[in-house]
């Protein structure tokens, strides 16, 4: 049995392998995400390590505040495991391209069970396991837990993130009997990404910004303090923080982790048993197509009629590409995540202390303006990565049709800028109006800020547009790849010295304005002509970042 | 109708197609022969204008693909080898996207769109999304694409790809009318049987060059073969695999 485990999962070792051997653009992609990864990581953990600080410094209570946090924080990784590893056993039980060769193979049902089992622990732990790095050291070096902690936290880990997996497996398997896997994987899509929408929110809302302020924390800590005694005694994210934090506090019980590894040996014969009875049956299920009929809702009779105007070609490609993102689960529930950031963006800037017994600060108020045009900037540009960039690489496979038609480059990169330019600039519009009223901006600032957003979407969605036609990802197995390639690092830099160059030329002529409240003199009001420039030079910026990558990526299209 | 002139296409060192020169009538049906790898896919996708020839020409109609596309490209059909469509629209909207596509709208397409999925017997999935249909369904319904706005010039990328006998047998059907009505046909195929049977004209390609063309009485010619059929032909120009090499794999 355990030559073909070995021989089941020998096709996922040697892919690893081969992605492993480096080259040129691919050596590069990995350092930059390799140095990213460790400042998130390195993000992390100085701030759970600030975080342990100022709860032990709180008497009696700090250690059991600490304790909570970990449980709280062991909890959210179980319902992230759980919910990853539902989407990985789908994928590897039933949607995998090698399932029909193995199941026509003469192999040991139980070998395919532990493979598959193993790449589903895998696949969704990694990351999670990435994540929790940050916590156990700052957990270790806060409390000098030292090698032993490790040693503990491991014991307890694996059996951690083996329990989810089994479970996720044996919930994917019912899943499957009732609902064909197409559409168990839409539904489980739609709520994982969902879910995380909400925890960023629930996560922003706490205003964890409080806890520099010394009062604020106060609060927090006695708000904290309620919580006392363990919120969920069945869940194995309980036992893990008991385990842990028991060997930290010098009061280390075997139990748990006894407990935590019987569970998960309990599971996994309980899984094993679950996967003889009903997999062939659930496998055969997982074949039948959903009920795939389209019926025309009013929405898209409205949206067809509102196209009407347009040539005929550029409105076939503009419903083509509507039709297919709204349709395409991993595509439109992408706009929950979109919407949370929008939400926590407009909620920090309402939540700025930028307000003096309720007078505003002018000064400030310029120097936000400049940082609230670059965040916002920043935003439009990664959505411009997330939507717009991946456009031409999805055309794909299906390419052949629109080379060997009579429509012209013209007319497909029309269609493809618009509809990614047209949602982008009313968005970006949106978020200056809110944000700058919420600011409470002057009328001149304000258009400024308008017009700087608009003409910053057109040169993004032309950026986007050009480096997703220079760096076509055609094999993508779907859109959210595609910005990660190496076109998408570029575009995301060249749209930040955009960024740059704009902020810059609007800077220069209203820097005497900016500075007038902060040297401590009378604050001025930015005058007509200060103003006029700096539209003026943005939008040259921003004509020339539209039209010269718009050109140039028509001319490659052309070729 | 279709003509080729020194058709050449390179990937890097690597000459997939090299130089190849044909005309094809109308009222005819072309059938490209050739080992895997010989450069027919290539040589389809640079009369399709979807890649773009290092040397040489295609026109179709008396225009040239590269330099006229709209004029050229408005009177192709085209069919991939691979049945690769947008899985999230409905056959019926693909195929009103692609009459789209050649400048086409409104109650005629409409009636062309039901025709079309009538003749395939596709009606019942007309608004079921392409990625609920089979392989053969979808070779039907690219077919239908290619046919959506009554093209003069159909070129087909192996044709039999998933079709069941009843579908082969009214592709053949619906390609000899599409002639005898005025059409060219070009069809790639690896089923010499079909070649054999429907094409008025042969050619056959090898290592990206054109190593034989004409009639099948032109063909048993040029590789000296009096009364010999299709297969044997193709073996003599392509030079395959020996008896010795069958009996070698077959012993171990």
């Amino acid at each position: 049995m355990i030559g073909t485990y070995r021989t089941l999962l020998s096709p996922k070792l040697l892919t690893i392998k081969q992605r492993s051997r480096g080259g040129g653009s691919r050596t590069a992609r990995r350092l930059l995400i390799g140095a990213l990864g460790l400042l998130v990581g390195y993000g992390l953990y100085w701030g759970i390590t600030r975080l342990l600080e100022i709860l032990l410094m709180v008497e009696d209570l700090g250690p059991l505040l600490a304790s909570k946090i970990l449980s709280i924080g062991l909890l959210a990784m179980l319902g992230i495991l759980l919910l990853s590893s539902l989407i990985a056993a789908l994928s590897s039980f039933f949607l995998a391209r090698d399932l029909p060769a193995i199941r026509s193979a003469p192999v040991d049902w139980l070998a395919v069970y532990f493979a598959r089992l193993t790449e589903t622990l895998v696949s969704s732990s990694w990351m999670v396991l990435l994540l929790m790095l940050p916590l156990l050291i700052a957990y270790e070096q806060v409390f000098e837990g030292g090698i032993g902690f490790y040693a503990v936290s491991a014991s307890a880990l694996i059996p951690f993130f083996l329990i989810p997996a089994v479970v996720g497996s044996a919930v994917t398997l019912l899943l499957v009997r009732v609902f064909p896997a197409a559409r168990s994987r839409d539904i489980l899509t739609f709520v994982s990404i969902a879910t995380v929408g909400l925890l960023v929110l629930g996560l922003r809302l706490l205003r964890p910004e409080r806890l520099v302020n010394p009062d604020a924390s106060r609060e927090l800590v006695d708000y904290l303090a309620v919580l006392r005694g363990p919120s969920s005694p069945w869940l194995s994210s309980q036992w893990t923080a008991d385990a842990m934090t028991g060997y930290l506090e010098g009061g280390f019980d075997p139990f748990w982790l006894l407990l935590l590894w019987s569970t998960a040996a309990g599971l996994v014969v309980l899984g094993a048993l679950l996967h003889w009875r009903m997999f062939s049956l659930c496998f055969t299920k997982a074949q039948e197509g959903a009920d795939q009929r389209v019926r025309r809702h009013a929405g898209w009779r409205a949206y067809e009629t509102l196209l009407s105007p347009l040539p005929l070609r550029r409105r076939e490609l503009i419903l083509k590409d509507t039709r297919t993102f709204f349709r395409d689960t991993t595509q439109w529930s992408q706009l929950i995540l979109l919407a949370v950031l929008v939400v926590v963006y407009v909620y920090n800037i309402r939540v700025l202390p930028i307000r003096s017994n309720e007078v505003l600060q002018r000064w400030l108020v310029s120097i936000v303006f400049f940082l609230n045009l670059a965040l916002s900037g920043f935003v439009l540009a990664a959505i411009a990565a997330r939507f717009v960039f991946p456009s031409y690489s999805l055309e794909g496979r299906t390419l052949w049709l629109l080379g060997s038609s009579p429509v012209q480059t013209s007319t497909l990169m029309w269609s493809k800028f618009w509809i990614g330019a047209a949602p982008l600039t009313v968005l970006a519009v949106a978020l200056a109006w809110v944000t700058n009223a919420f600011l409470g901006v002057e009328t001149g600032f304000l258009v400024l800020a308008l017009v700087t957003t608009a003409a910053l979407s057109l040169a993004f969605a032309s950026q986007a547009l050009a480096w997703g036609v220079f760096f076509p990802q055609f094999e993508a197995e779907n859109a959210a790849q595609i910005p990660t390639s190496v076109g998408g690092l570029l575009f995301m830099l060249g749209a930040v010295g955009n960024l740059i160059l704009v902020i810059l030329v609007q800077y220069l002529p209203l820097r005497r304005h900016v500075w007038s409240g902060f040297t401590g003199g009378e604050a001025t009001q930015a005058v007509g002509w200060e103003l006029g420039t700096a539209l003026v030079l943005t939008l040259a910026v921003c004509g020339l970042t539209t039209l010269v990558p718009y050109v140039v990526a028509s001319r490659r299209l052309d070729a | 109708m279709i003509v080729l002139e020194g058709l050449t296409k390179k990937y890097g060192d690597f000459t997939a197609v090299a130089g190849i020169d044909v005309e094809i009538p109308a009222n005819c049906i072309f059938g490209l022969l050739g080992p895997n790898g010989a450069g027919k896919t290539t040589t389809l996708r640079m009369i399709a204008g979807i890649l773009r020839p290092d040397a040489g020409r295609v026109l179709l109609g008396g225009h040239d693909v590269h330099e006229a596309p709209d004029l050229a490209k408005a009177i192709l059909g085209f069919v991939p080898d691979r049945p690769f469509v947008y899985e999230k629209l409905t056959g019926a909207e693909l195929l009103r996207f692609t009459a789209g596509l050649w400048g086409m709208s409104g109650p005629e397409v409409e009636t062309r769109i039901d025709e079309l999925l009538e003749l395939w017997d596709l009606m019942p999935w007309k608004d079921q999304l392409v990625e609920a249909y089979s392989h053969g369904m979808r070779q039907k319904l690219i077919i239908s694409s290619a046919l959506v706005h009554s093209p003069k010039v159909l070129v087909i990328d192996e044709p039999m790809v998933g079709l069941d006998p009843r579908s082969a047998w009214l592709f053949k059907d619906l390609l000899r009318s599409f002639v005898d009505k005025g059409g060219t046909a070009l069809v790639s195929t690896h089923t010499l049987e079909l070649a054999e049977n429907l094409a008025d004209v042969m050619a056959v390609i090898h290592r990206g060059q054109l190593a034989a063309f004409g009639t099948l009485e032109d063909l048993r010619r040029q590789a000296a073969s009096e009364g010999a059929g299709l297969e044997e032909i193709f073996l003599r120009i392509t030079r395959g695999a020996t008896d010795e090499d069958i009996e070698r794999v077959l012993s171990q």
